[in-house]
């Protein structure tokens, strides 16, 4: 918990919220969030081969300079989930996958928490390696799927990736491309400034979590945030009345700013 | 010189004869014999299929061809599928529809693949054309239930209605209630893809009531398992029946209902669905077991015994989606019922473990290519692979024609002799001759490409990632595989040479995608402009390409052919490289 607390008093000088932080260094992220290739990590088991030549080309450039600093939970680090859109699994089955993995929802129907409960322990009772069913040190650092973006006064959602993220910084520059620059046939004017989330702007970032309350983003540390983020949305600041109590002890009067 | 043709037929004549010929490609070929031949043919073509929505407009499509009824569209590129192609890039529909709502009248089929549909679309496609009878949405996204209210409000003959793998919003749950009472026409119905509150059950099952053609229906996870009964009890013809939710708590009553109720579907031979299962409601299917072709289970986490009764229940299958909880043991179950199998996905469980859950390896795959000589279209995710299965695999099935293996670790070498798999995929190449379909995976060199331009002559699509050394490998494949039409790469070390070395193939080619490889922007600049059929588009996130060093590899590039020029709804972190759009930009 003090951990935590001093962790976003670092940032909270800066930018009200603190939410353009960076990994869990606590650098400021300049750039956008980079999505992670397969380059960014070495080959595990590497056969001697015919070329000589190494596979993979280290490209230099700001965009992929290996300054960002990955999140690891300590353990050893699930190389293939950083990885954007690999394994190739469409993005309809891993939603599918992730619903089998996530605890169910408390609004889900109710009638069928009891049945998947005995499931699991008939599961369970035969020992099988089901990663799905036990819960490993990395299991939802994995993928977390696509989550549900919508925005006060824009019908459709978008759904956003968060497992191309690292930092809040980079999922908030990203939606805030999502939704400020829409084109094609459904041209719309916004005129979102792009501070999205230090409060001066007139939007606001808040999450669905795990037990249905809605928080305000960037509350948490960016991987706990993962595992209990379950949608998003892009609320007016005059609605962010009565939201859900912060999930640690915060400083009331930073959050009056917001109310 | 000898006149022209000494017999021809009147034009009604070969109008009749044309009619006959459905296939794009004969129709193509017809229609380029003489003149009079596209006239006619132009006149009559009922029918078009367009694989890139980019490559021509709507205008011209309609121009050439003014009495459609039947229309198909692909708009993102398939590696859309897995998040790569960022929001926003287009595939909009909108326009093709408005530009259809004034020349086709008679439209009545409309086929979308990754396109963005809006309920503009949805509600013009409603109120325009009269005789609308099938609308597939397939992998498709922008649209809500209000959409769809107005399809099934205003489409009084409609005849299809499939929205497989699309994403809808959800909005409200009453607008299968549209339907009007009248609507007696459905054969076909796709909801699958619907979350919780979309779908009225009670209309649901009284649209299902007064449909007696209804073939196929799919169902979404939201309805339980107890209402299965119901549903089928008013359509024993069913043909294809996905069902939503396949879990409740065991009860003898409805257990001996929901298995009445499959046994008086004698026509059925498809089932898919299957979210949540218990496994101890499985054997309420045994009795149409024995007819089924096709069995989608790809959803279902169920375990390996379970799966291998099922499985040994259906010798009729062709066809099976499953999960790698089937364990090498249920592939070979699956190699010793199922003789008749022709395709097979394994799917993985948890694609993201570092060790495996399971226990799948490549003996699975080498277990049903022995004991299933049909087998023609594999899809398999594994954690490991060997030279020597790949062979053994290639010279069992040498009918395959679509092979992809997902190694689900890039890079993965032999596991025996710690090899690149380059000598099983050539095998894979070599023995298949008839392979149109082929993604790669593990650990690859220049030497796997140099098979596959040697032997993959009728390769039409390659998917590669993680692979290759040099620009060598990309040329081997864009100067052998002359029937190649889609490339997808991803993260490979190919530049500037072999692309540019190659360009003219690539107007002989559909589409070409290639992302986090090391191609420049001064490359893709030369090559549109060199290239003036073809559509180089650099999609860029992050920031400008022309704000770098032309030497600098561009993150994502999308080429295509186009007679209708660079598209105008492109987003802003996507940039032609055609040379009039840069004056503009």
């Amino acid at each position: 918990m003090s951990e935590a607390s001093s962790y976003l008093a670092e940032t909270e000088l800066e930018l009200g919220l603190g939410l353009s932080i960076g990994g869990p260094t606590g650098k400021i992220n300049k750039a956008s969030g980079r999505i992670l290739t397969a380059k960014d990590f070495p080959v595990p088991r590497r056969a001697s081969m015919n070329g000589g030549t190494p596979p993979s080309v280290t490209v230099s450039g700001t965009k992929r300079a290996a300054d960002q600093s990955v999140p690891h939970d300590g353990g050893s680090p699930t190389a293939t989930s950083q990885v954007v859109g690999w394994p190739p699994i469409r993005s309809y089955r891993m939603n599918s996958l992730v619903n089998n993995n996530q605890a169910k929802a408390p609004r889900a129907e109710e009638e069928h928490k009891g049945i998947n409960e005995e499931e699991e322990e008939e599961e369970e009772d035969k020992a099988i390696k089901d990663g799905s069913k036990q819960k490993k040190p990395n299991e939802n650092l994995g993928h977390i799927g696509f989550i549900k973006v919508n925005m006060d006064g824009i019908r459709i959602g978008r759904k956003v990736d968060l497992n191309a993220h690292s930092s809040y910084h980079s999922l908030a520059s990203a939606l805030e491309n999502m939704f400020l620059r829409s084109a094609g046939a459904e041209k719309q004017q916004l005129t979102m400034p792009s501070k999205l989330l230090d409060g001066s702007s007139e939007f606001v970032l808040t999450y669905e979590d795990k037990e249905g309350d809605w928080m305000l983003v960037g509350d948490v540390p960016w991987m706990m945030f993962l595992t209990s983020v379950r949608r998003l949305r892009i609320m007016k600041t005059s609605e962010v009345n009565g939201l859900a109590p912060r999930f640690h002890e915060r400083n009331r009067t930073q959050r009056s700013k917001l109310i | 010189m000898q006149k022209e043709m000494a017999y021809s037929f009147p034009d009604e004549v070969l109008k009749h004869v044309f009619s006959f010929i459905q296939s794009d490609k004969d129709r193509n070929a017809v229609s380029l014999v003489c003149k009079s031949w596209y006239e006619i043919e132009r006149w009559c073509r009922r029918k078009v299929f367009i694989g890139n929505c980019y490559a021509v407009s709507p205008r011209m499509v309609i121009r050439r061809f003014p009495e459609v009824r039947s229309i198909e569209l692909k708009g993102k590129p398939h590696f859309a599928d897995f998040n790569l192609v960022p929001d926003g890039w287009g595939g909009y529909v909108l326009q093709w529809i408005a530009e259809m709502a004034g020349a086709y009248p008679w439209l009545g089929e409309i086929r979308l693949k990754r396109m963005v549909v809006t309920d503009e679309s949805l509600e013009l496609i409603a109120k325009s054309f009269k005789n609308f009878k099938v609308l597939v949405l397939f992998s498709c996204e922008g649209f809500s239930t209000d959409g769809l209210a107005a399809i099934a409000a205003s489409c009084k003959n409609l005849r299809e209605l499939d929205l497989r793998e699309s994403e809808v919003d959800d909005l409200s749950g009453h607008w299968l209630a549209q339907f009007p009472e009248t609507c007696t026409s459905l054969v076909s119905l796709n909801i699958s893809c619907l979350g919780s509150d979309e779908v009225s059950f009670s209309a649901l099952e009284r649209l299902v009531d007064r449909c007696p053609n209804l073939r196929s229906l799919q169902l979404n996870r939201a309805v339980t398992l107890d209402k299965i009964a119901n549903i089928l009890r008013r359509a024993p013809q069913l043909v294809d029946f996905g069902t939503g939710n396949y879990a409740a708590e065991l009860q003898p009553d409805v257990f001996s209902n929901l298995a009445g109720a499959f046994s008086s579907c004698k026509e059925l031979k498809s089932l898919s669905g299957f979210w949540d299962v218990v496994p101890a409601y499985l054997p309420a299917l045994y009795s149409i077991c024995p007819r089924l072709t096709s069995l989608n289970l790809s959803y279902a986490t169920i375990q390996s015994p379970d799966l291998i009764k099922l499985v040994s229940h259906c010798p009729r299958l062709q066809r099976l989606l499953v999960l790698d909880y089937v364990e090498d043991s249920g592939l070979e179950e699956l190699a010793s019922s199922c003789k008749d199998l022709q395709e097979l996905r394994v799917f993985p469980s948890d694609p993201f473990g570092v060790e495996p859950n399971v226990s799948l390896t490549e003996q699975g795959l080498v277990a049903v290519s022995l004991g299933c000589p049909k087998l023609q279209s594999v899809l398999y995710f594994c954690r490991r692979m060997s030279n020597a299965a790949l062979v053994t695999i290639a010279q069992n099935c040498p009918n395959l024609t679509r092979f992809r293996l997902c190694i689900i670790e890039p890079k993965t070498p032999d596991y025996l002799t710690l090899d690149p798999l380059d000598a099983g995929f050539g095998a894979i190449v070599e023995h298949c001759k008839d392979l149109r379909r082929l993604s790669l995976s593990g650990l690859l060199t220049d030497h796997v490409f140099e098979y596959i331009g040697t032997y993959g002559k009728k390769l039409e699509m390659l998917s590669v990632a993680f692979a290759g050394d040099s620009d060598l490998g990309l040329h081997h494949v864009l100067s052998g595989c002359e029937s190649l039409r889609k490339l997808e790469i991803r993260d490979c070390p190919f530049g500037d040479k072999a692309l540019l070395a190659n360009a003219a193939k690539l107007e002989t080619m559909r589409s070409l995608w290639m992302s986090s490889c090391a191609v420049s922007f001064g490359a893709c600049k030369l090559l549109g402009q060199k290239m003036p059929k073809l559509n180089v588009e650099v999609i860029d996130e992050t920031e400008p390409p022309d704000s770098r060093p032309e030497s600098y590899p561009v993150d994502k590039l999308y080429i295509y052919r186009s007679v209708a020029g660079p598209r105008f709804d492109m987003p802003p972190f996507v940039w032609s490289m055609d040379e009039a759009v840069k004056i503009l930009h």
